[in-house]
């Protein structure tokens, strides 16, 4: 009898929830509300990432085999491609892997990008029927695409070590060179998914966007071969120096370092302005999705 | 912890016509070729709530009423945060855990175990507190067997517990619940109205909105009115609903006018202007009686032409609960298009199946998909009249149910002597 009778646990709960004292008024939100309510939703976004990834890999053979399949093919379309028929350099890595290097993280970024873009109307039910911070929905998609990213890290590995890539201290920048990757993903995930809620046509022009992205990026060419006087162009596209700092891990000769931090610089502000803008269209996505 | 909730002359509104939803290429030529008037673009809007003010004190258990569209469930959205108000305050003290809809992001592809954890993940329960009521959870929703089945298998009926059994073990100062109650079995539905009372009898408080005054009237003390965006009345259950049954209560059977009913929803494309009861052969009908043919003649007025309309009706009890609703697509009637201007569309009904009582109807029409809507929420009164349909001279009463089935009872026949 007691075990149906919800109310009779008694223990006292640590739950989120809401916090203890909350007083709405329109149109004002504390910095340090916003991160305290984040962490006590911490578990919401790792369980989102968890359904995700969870139902992704369910189908276990599609699930896993397409995150590797899907940098394997790409970068053996590339070497042939761009490496052999176009002959374009590879910045003294062999071509594999300096596709590779590229390719792992500019797909981790693309994917981020689209489905964090389609995270808040895809969770239509769970925006107007419960509350919880909306920027968990895109966070749990950069959280999630990091499996692939994972995955597609040891596929490198083995690849660079099978092609006598000597392994050095830089390759512990790989993985610090995901945090920016991630935020940057996450940053301009979060100001697609805002503007996908009040724009039916956002979801037509990402592929395009992401499309035109991969050629103005150095993955299929080194930004050396940019002609210096376009470098400061090539700078605003900030996904171009992280790309170069993670292929810098696998190969420390030369690194456009002013890049590099033109990259840091841009993606701290894209996410800062991502943010700002999440948390003004926050408020609607009830009334518009 | 004791917990409480202000609210302070909460308004909110919202945009009609307009593009809600447009396309960015279309606001960027907007901005484009008529930079002045995008700049005051300000499509016409309407307060789905105005100035409601109230308070509720810790412990207290309130239900919410009113017609579909007075308002109840912005106020339920903006309370649980799902939706900001445009203007007015609010303070809650507690923690509060809404329940608008059981089984939210409930995911087909995990199995019923999985989707445990994720609500109550998204309901705001951590892991170890889930860990902990797992079992009564289960226990309560009674699915042990299917725990490792993937939801989609579930019947809606197994969801629907699984997705209540979750919410019921929320540990929240403040709960707010909208209407769940309104589906599920009998025997889990007098579970969850025992969760309920379990809510109340727990000293929480709860705001809980319903269309089923029977069950207000049995779980709350006090019941707050909002009509028309506005708190109309607030006070004593009882008192609420008695003054809220009334004023729906403003028509007769027999034919009525529907054109100034205020508070429909819709565009207003096409709106009902009169229903009228028939008898078989055509002439009005002064008493709809249990177990006689019934025409609906519907009279729309359109005011242009709509494709593919659907004509639908909602049968409820006078306290609210739904007894059936029909459209016509659902017969096969295929209406192509309503040219502008009147006319009418009737329903035959071969038997009306109800017992004797006072019944509402609810009119509406929308688009074939259902999800557009011209005219909704048109609420009229049926007044059903005993009858000696049985021909036995006993004459059926509401005591016995909402309806009642066309049935023969033969003689008993003996098997075998003793």
């Amino acid at each position: 009898m007691t075990s149906t009778d919800p109310f009779a646990d008694t223990v006292l709960s640590e739950t989120p929830l809401l916090p203890a004292a909350s007083v709405l008024r329109p149109g004002k939100s504390k910095v340090s509300e916003a991160l305290r309510e984040l962490h006590a939703y911490r578990e919401l976004a790792f369980f989102l990432a968890w359904r995700d990834i969870k139902v992704r890999y369910k189908q276990a053979v599609l699930g896993v085999s397409w995150a590797v399949i899907q940098p394997l093919f790409t970068m053996v379309i590339f070497t042939i491609l761009f490496g052999r028929l176009a002959n374009l350099p590879s910045d003294g890595l062999p071509p594999a892997v300096f596709y590779l290097a590229g390719l792992v993280p500019w797909l981790y970024f693309s994917s981020t990008v689209t489905n964090a873009s389609m995270s808040l109307i895809g969770n239509a039910d769970m925006l107007t029927k419960i509350y919880f911070p909306r920027v968990l929905l895109p966070t749990a998609v950069a959280g999630e695409n990091l499996v692939d990213f994972l995955i597609g890290t040891v596929i490198m590995a083995l690849m660079a070590v099978a092609y006598g890539v000597p392994i050095g201290i830089t390759w512990a920048l790989w993985p610090l060179l995901m945090v920016p990757l991630f935020v940057l993903s996450l940053g301009i995930g979060m100001i697609l998914a805002a503007l996908n809620v009040r724009y039916r046509d956002i979801r037509y022009v990402v592929p395009f966007g992401i499309q035109i992205l991969l050629f103005a990026t150095p993955i299929i060419y080194p930004a050396s071969l940019i002609p210096d006087k376009y470098q400061i162009l090539f700078a605003l596209n900030p996904l171009s120096g992280l790309i170069e700092g993670f292929r810098y891990a696998l190969n420390p000769t030369s690194m456009h370092w002013d890049l590099f931090a033109a990259s840091l610089a841009t993606t701290a502000a894209v996410f800062f302005g991502a943010w700002i803008f999440f948390s003004k269209s926050e408020r609607s996505f009830a009334d518009h999705v | 912890m004791s917990s409480d909730i202000a609210v302070h002359d909460i308004s909110k509104s919202y945009r009609i016509g307009g593009q809600v939803n447009g396309t960015l290429r279309e606001r960027i030529m907007e901005w484009a070729t008529a930079p002045r008037r995008a700049m005051r673009a300000s499509a016409p809007s309407i307060w789905a709530l105005k100035d409601v003010s109230f308070g509720v004190a810790a412990g207290e258990v309130v239900g919410i009423i009113g017609r579909n569209g007075a308002g109840k469930s912005t106020l339920l959205k903006i309370l649980s945060r799902i939706t900001q108000p445009t203007a007015g305050k609010m303070q809650v003290r507690g923690r509060m855990a809404s329940l608008l809809e059981v089984g939210v992001g409930f995911h087909n592809e995990l199995t019923g175990r999985e989707n445990v954890y994720l609500n109550g993940s998204i309901l705001g329960m951590r892991k170890r507190e889930v860990d902990r009521r797992f079992d009564a959870i289960v226990d309560f929703a009674g699915v042990e067997t299917f725990l490792d089945t993937q939801v989609k298998h579930y019947s809606s009926g197994m969801r629907l517990r699984l997705g209540f059994a979750v919410a019921a073990h929320l540990d929240p100062d403040i709960l707010i619940v909208d209407e769940v109650l309104a589906v599920g079995d009998a025997g889990f539905q007098k579970k969850c109205l025992d969760a309920m009372e379990g809510l109340q009898s727990g000293g929480r408080t709860v705001l809980f909105v319903s269309h089923n005054m029977a069950a207000v009237e049995n779980l709350c003390s006090r019941a707050i009115w909002i009509d028309g965006g506005k708190v109309r009345l607030d006070g004593q259950a009882k008192d609420t609903i008695r003054a809220y049954m009334e004023s729906i209560a403003g028509e007769s059977a027999g034919g009525t006018e529907l054109s100034d009913i205020e508070h429909r929803i819709g565009d207003g494309a096409i709106r009902f202007t009169r229903v009228e009861y028939l008898a078989e052969d055509g002439t009005p009908c002064l008493l709809t009686r249990c177990g006689e043919p019934l025409r609906l003649r519907l009279h729309y007025r359109a005011v242009r032409t709509v494709q593919h309309p659907s004509f639908g009706f909602r049968l409820l009890t006078g306290l609210g609960t739904l007894v059936t609703e029909s459209y016509n697509l659902l017969h096969g009637t295929v209406v192509d298009r309503i040219a502008p201007g009147v006319g009418y569309i009737d329903v035959h009904i071969s038997s009306l199946n109800l017992l004797p009582a006072r019944y509402w109807l609810s009119l509406w029409i929308t688009d074939e998909a259902g999800s557009h809507v011209y005219d909704g929420d048109v609420r009229t009164v049926l007044e059903v009249e005993p009858a000696n349909i049985f021909a036995s001279g006993r004459l059926p009463d509401a005591r016995q149910g909402i309806v009642f089935f066309p049935q023969v009872w033969t003689q008993p026949v003996s098997v075998s002597d003793a």
